[in-house]
């Protein structure tokens, strides 16, 4: 019975995934498009808690649907008039790409079931268990990112840092909204506490349940974003030597502990297991406050006039 | 009766397509970029549907952690995307 219930949960949600996902695709109007995708990320979210993904359910919610959806708003301020958004291919174009990506989805789609049906046991996922109490944490996703497979997260932080430089030397931040409303205002300033407060739970409980520096990074991010939309003249960001500090800290601080373990035990990233519950802490610190510093930074749409040391305000 | 495991691994593979078809017949530049952010999301659900053993056994906390890494490039590479969208834009008015 329960499975029976559980059955037609997942099927209203596939449904509400399917017609969202092609609502975000080819609605007529570009800003439905871009709320529908803003609505089929919250939809996923609930689709990774639903899978036993807790950690992901948070990071889709505010990076993947939150911030990316603030990104698409904001670039939608930026188009002129005459852009036209509703530009197609031509139908014969498209039933002939229709016709290719369907005879792709029904491979992809029998490849996929034959693996399901042979899968055996998942051996990585044995080893991760039989080694979780030396990886210093006991959320085994924490414990795969920052230490099993820390190698990869370094270089997932170093792509932002890249990223990041890259927006920022492409000129500009767009320019700043107008005040918010006493009413939004308000809401505002009592968000913002709460965003931070639960960034600074979320850094700390990743260590054994879901959480972690990405999830902390995206909230203190949205907290920032917050700032920054209701045009609040006492948030300012922090000048340019710090700013560029706050960006590289995680990439620095994580590249100093992973030479420190080689120099230590030969090996680059081999955290010892007394102290890597310590040591995980210390590089998720850091790279939570790079990982809000390059996401409210990109979010901005080019560097912030603090950026450069030297360069007047474009706004002046 | 398919397992939650298969169903959301084909819808997955079902909006890896719809994102793929659109990226392509789209003409719009931030069309394009939603329909690849779509296309991102489908290869989640079909790792994420890989490492689902069922309600009372412990998913595999892998796929996981790759998951958790692509949400942000994504995001990343959006926002790097958007920002040289507006260079382009800028260029050509001048």
């Amino acid at each position: 019975m329960k499975a029976g219930a559980l059955l037609y949960l997942d099927l209203i949600m596939v449904i509400l995934m399917l017609v969202l996902a092609i609502g975000a695709l080819h609605a007529r109007s570009l800003r439905h498009a871009v709320i529908l995708f803003i609505v089929f990320g919250l939809v996923v979210a609930l689709a990774w808690a639903r899978l036993r993904a807790p950690d992901i359910a948070l990071a889709e919610a505010a990076i993947g649907s939150g911030l990316a959806g603030a990104l698409l708003l904001a670039a939608l301020r930026d188009r002129r008039p005459g852009d036209d958004a509703t530009r197609r291919a031509p139908v014969w174009q498209s039933v002939a790409v229709g016709g290719l990506v369907t005879a792709l989805v029904v491979l992809l789609a029998w490849a996929f079931l034959e693996v399901q049906g042979g899968r055996a046991n998942e051996p990585l996922a044995n080893i991760v268990q039989a080694t979780l109490h030396e990886s210093g944490v006991s959320n085994p996703v924490t414990a795969v990112l920052l230490n099993f497979r820390a190698y990869d997260t370094l270089l997932e932080l170093t792509v932002l840092l890249a990223a990041l430089l890259g927006v920022m030397s492409l000129g500009p931040q767009r320019s700043p909204m107008r005040a918010a409303e006493p009413m939004a205002a308000g809401l505002i300033g009592w968000l913002i506490p709460l965003l931070i407060l639960a960034g600074g739970y979320l850094l700390w409980v990743g260590a054994h349940a879901p959480g972690g520096a990405f999830q902390a990074g995206a909230l203190l991010a949205a907290a920032a974003v917050l700032a920054h939309l209701g045009g609040r003249r006492e948030f300012q960001l922090p000048g340019h030597t710090r700013l560029r500090l706050l960006a590289v800290a995680g990439c620095a601080v994580f590249t100093l502990v992973g030479v420190s373990t080689l120099l230590g035990s030969g090996v680059l990233l081999q955290l010892p297991s007394d102290w890597a519950g310590g040591l995980i802490l210390l590089i998720e610190l850091f790279a939570t406050a790079s990982i809000a510093t390059a996401l409210f930074l990109v979010y901005l749409g080019g560097h912030p006039p603090s950026w450069n040391s030297r360069e007047v305000h474009p706004d002046a | 009766m398919p397992d939650a495991a298969t169903l959301y691994g084909l819808l997955g593979i079902v909006l890896a397509g719809l994102g793929a078809h659109a990226a392509i017949v789209q003409r719009d530049s931030i069309r394009r970029l939603l329909a690849i952010n779509v296309m991102g999301v489908g290869v989640f659900l079909v790792l994420i549907a890989t490492a689902y053993f069922g309600p009372n056994q412990d998913p595999d906390p892998i796929p996981h952690a790759l998951v958790l890494t692509g949400i942000v490039v994504a995001v990343a590479a959006t926002a790097l995307a958007l920002a040289l969208l507006r260079a382009f834009e800028r260029s050509d008015d001048e």
